[in-house]
C-alpha cells in the first residue's frame, strides 16, 4: 500500500479497535476522552510519519502511543480521585488498572461489547446507527451526514446527545447476560440492517462511501456470527441477506454511477463468491423456530440470484412476501409483493390489488402501476409513468422513467 | 381506523380422509394470497388462528359435550383481525376469502376498542 494511503486505511481499521478497548477500559462515561485520545494518536502519527517516515510496524506504533496517552489519563484520574477521596491511603497507582490490553482477542471482545452499548435501547435508532458509524466504523461526522443526507451540525448534535444519554444511563460496555442477549440482539440487528440499507439504497452519489457502509455492516455482522453467544439464526439470516444483495454491487451501476435495473443487469458481473457465502449463512440460519423478517428477506434475495424467470421462482417470492408483510408492513414490501403477484398469478389480479394499495405519494407506486399496465393498456401505463415522473426526485429515477415512457411510445 | 373480526365457518367435517401434503399446499396458497392482499394494504392486525375440528362444549351444571356441535350446522374454523375505516370497508376485504369457495361463510364483526379516544 502506498504511504499516503496507509494512514486513512489504518484510521478505518484501527480507530474502532483502539476506541473500543479504551472505552471498555475507562467506562462509557469517558467515551469522549477515549475519542480524543485516539484522534490525538492519529494526529501525532500523521505529523511524525510525515517528518520521519513510516515506522517498521505502523499498527504497533499506534497502539503504543494510544496506550501511553491512556496511561497518562488514568494516572491523572487516579491522582484526582485520590485528592478528592482522602480516604484512599495508598498513593501508588494500581498497575493492573494501567494495563491496556490491545491483544487481538480483547480487541474483538471489546468491539462486540461496544456494539451492544451503541445499540442500547435508551437512545433512538437513528442515534444508534450514527453512533455505530462513528465509534465502530471510524466514520467522520461529515461522512455520516452525507450518508444520512443531512448536515454536519445535525449529526454532531445527535451524537453528542446520544453519548450524554449513555453516560446518564450508566450503560455498561459488556455483553448482555444470556437471558437478555436475544432481546438486545434485535436492536443490534436493526442497526446493522439500517447501516447496510443506508449504503445499498442511499441516493447519495458517493458510491465509494456507499460501498464502505455495506462492507462495515457486513464486518460487524460477521463478528456477531463468529461469537457463539451472538451467533443466532437471525444474525446469520441478516448476513445472508447482505451477501446476496452485495453480490450485485458491481452490476447495479454503470461507469457514470447511474443505477441499472435488475432486469437489465449483466449477471456475469454478479459476485459468485458472495452468493455462495449467502447460501452458506442462510443454511446456518435455518435452525430454531423463529422466522425473522431477515430470514424472509434473505430468502427473497436468494431467489433473485436466479436471473431466469420461472413459475417456481415467482411463486416462492410471492409466498415469502405474503409472510413478510404479516410480520411487518412496509410500502416497499407491499409494492414488491404486488409485482411478484403479477408474475405468479397474472397481471390482471395484480392490477386489481395494486389499485387498492393507496400509496399515491410514492413514485414507485406509479412506476409499478405503469409496469403492470404496460402489456394491457399502453395509454394507462404512460399516464402512470408520467405521474411517477412528477413525484420522482433523484436524477437517476427520472432518467429511468423517461426511458420507460420512450420505450412505450416507440 | 377500527378493528374488525372475521369469523370463518364451514360445515363441520370430521370424517374426511386426511389431505396429502400437496393438497394441503395447494389449499394454503389461496389463504396466503388473500391474507397477503390485506397485509399489502396495511390492514392486517393479526392473521389469527385456525381451529381443529374437535372440541368440547361446557354447559351449566358441569355438562360437557364433545364437538362437533350438533346444534350448529357450521363450526368455527378460524379467525382473523383486520383494520378498516368502516364495517363496509371491512366487508369488502372479506370478499376474496377462500372459505367462500368451499361453501363456508365469513362473519364480519366490529371489535369494541378497549381504549376509547375522545
Amino acid at each position: 500500500m502506498e504511504e499516503r494511503q496507509l494512514l486513512p486505511h489504518l484510521f478505518r481499521t484501527e480507530y474502532r479497535k483502539i476506541i473500543s478497548v479504551l472505552c471498555r477500559h475507562f467506562g462509557i462515561e469517558h467515551i469522549e476522552t477515549a475519542e480524543d485520545i485516539v484522534s490525538d494518536t492519529f494526529l501525532i502519527a500523521s505529523e511524525t510519519w510525515g517528518l520521519k517516515g513510516l515506522p517498521a510496524n505502523p499498527t504497533a506504533w499506534l497502539y503504543i502511543v494510544a496506550k501511553n496517552k491512556a496511561k497518562d489519563f488514568l494516572k491523572h484520574q487516579a491522582v484526582f480521585s485520590q485528592k478528592v477521596a482522602i480516604a484512599i491511603k495508598t498513593s501508588k497507582v494500581d498497575e493492573t488498572i494501567m494495563d491496556i490490553d490491545l491483544s487481538s482477542q480483547n480487541i474483538i471482545d471489546s468491539q462486540l461489547q461496544m456494539m451492544f452499548a451503541t445499540c442500547h435501547p435508551c437512545i433512538s435508532t437513528e442515534a444508534q446507527v450514527g453512533l455505530s458509524l462513528s465509534i465502530l466504523c471510524g466514520f467522520g461526522v461529515e461522512e455520516i451526514a452525507d450518508a444520512f443526507l443531512t448536515n454536519k451540525e445535525v449529526i454532531y448534535k445527535r451524537l453528542a446527545r446520544a453519548k450524554e444519554k449513555l453516560r446518564e444511563e450508566k450503560v455498561k460496555i459488556e455483553l448482555p447476560v444470556a437471558s437478555e442477549i436475544l432481546g438486545r440482539m434485535d436492536a443490534v440487528l436493526t442497526t446493522l440492517y439500517l447501516l447496510f440499507s443506508e449504503g445499498y439504497y442511499s441516493t447519495s452519489q458517493n458510491t465509494t462511501l456507499r460501498k464502505d457502509l455495506c462492507i462495515e455492516a457486513m464486518r460487524l455482522n460477521i463478528m456477531l456470527v463468529d461469537n457463539e453467544k451472538t451467533n443466532t439464526p437471525s444474525a446469520n439470516a441478516l448476513l445472508a441477506l447482505m451477501c446476496f444483495h452485495s453480490s450485485r454491487f458491481e452490476a447495479r451501476t454503470n461507469e457514470k454511477g447511474d443505477s441499472i435495473l435488475y432486469e437489465e443487469q449483466d449477471e456475469k458481473l454478479w459476485n459468485k463468491e458472495l452468493i455462495e457465502k449467502g447460501e452458506y449463512y442462510l443454511n446456518r440460519a435455518s435452525t430454531g423456530n423463529k422466522l425473522s423478517k431477515y430470514h424472509l428477506e434473505a430468502a427473497i434475495a436468494y431467489w433473485h440470484t436466479h436471473k431466469i424467470d420461472s413459475q417456481l421462482k415467482w411463486e416462492n417470492i410471492l409466498q415469502l412476501y405474503n409472510k413478510l408483510l404479516q410480520i411487518e408492513y412496509s410500502p416497499i414490501a407491499a409494492l414488491n409483493r404486488t409485482y411478484a403477484l403479477a408474475k405468479a398469478n397474472g397481471v390482471n389480479e395484480a392490477i386489481t390489488e395494486a389499485e387498492k394499495l393507496n400509496l399515491t405519494g410514492n413514485h414507485f407506486y406509479y412506476t409499478l402501476l405503469g409496469e403492470l399496465y404496460k402489456t394491457v393498456d399502453k395509454l394507462k401505463a404512460k399516464e402512470h409513468f408520467l405521474s411517477a415522473l412528477a413525484l420522482a426526485k433523484s436524477p437517476g429515477d427520472k432518467q429511468t422513467l423517461k426511458s420507460k415512457i420512450e420505450q412505450l411510445t416507440s | 381506523m377500527q378493528e374488525f373480526l372475521f369469523v370463518f365457518r364451514r360445515a363441520a367435517t370430521n370424517n374426511e380422509p386426511p389431505l396429502s401434503p400437496e393438497q394441503l399446499q395447494s389449499m394454503m396458497k389461496p389463504w396466503q394470497d388473500w391474507i397477503g392482499n390485506i397485509a399489502a394494504q396495511n390492514k392486517l392486525v393479526s392473521a389469527g388462528n385456525r381451529l381443529t375440528s374437535e372440541g368440547r362444549v361446557v354447559k351449566p351444571g358441569n355438562v360437557i359435550t364433545n364437538g362437533p356441535y350438533v346444534e350448529l350446522k357450521e363450526a368455527i374454523g378460524g379467525y382473523t383481525i383486520v383494520r378498516a375505516d368502516s364495517l363496509d370497508e371491512a366487508t369488502e376485504l372479506s370478499l376474496g376469502c377462500p372459505i367462500l369457495n368451499v361453501g363456508g361463510t365469513v362473519e364480519v364483526r366490529t371489535i369494541i376498542p378497549m381504549e376509547i379516544t375522545v
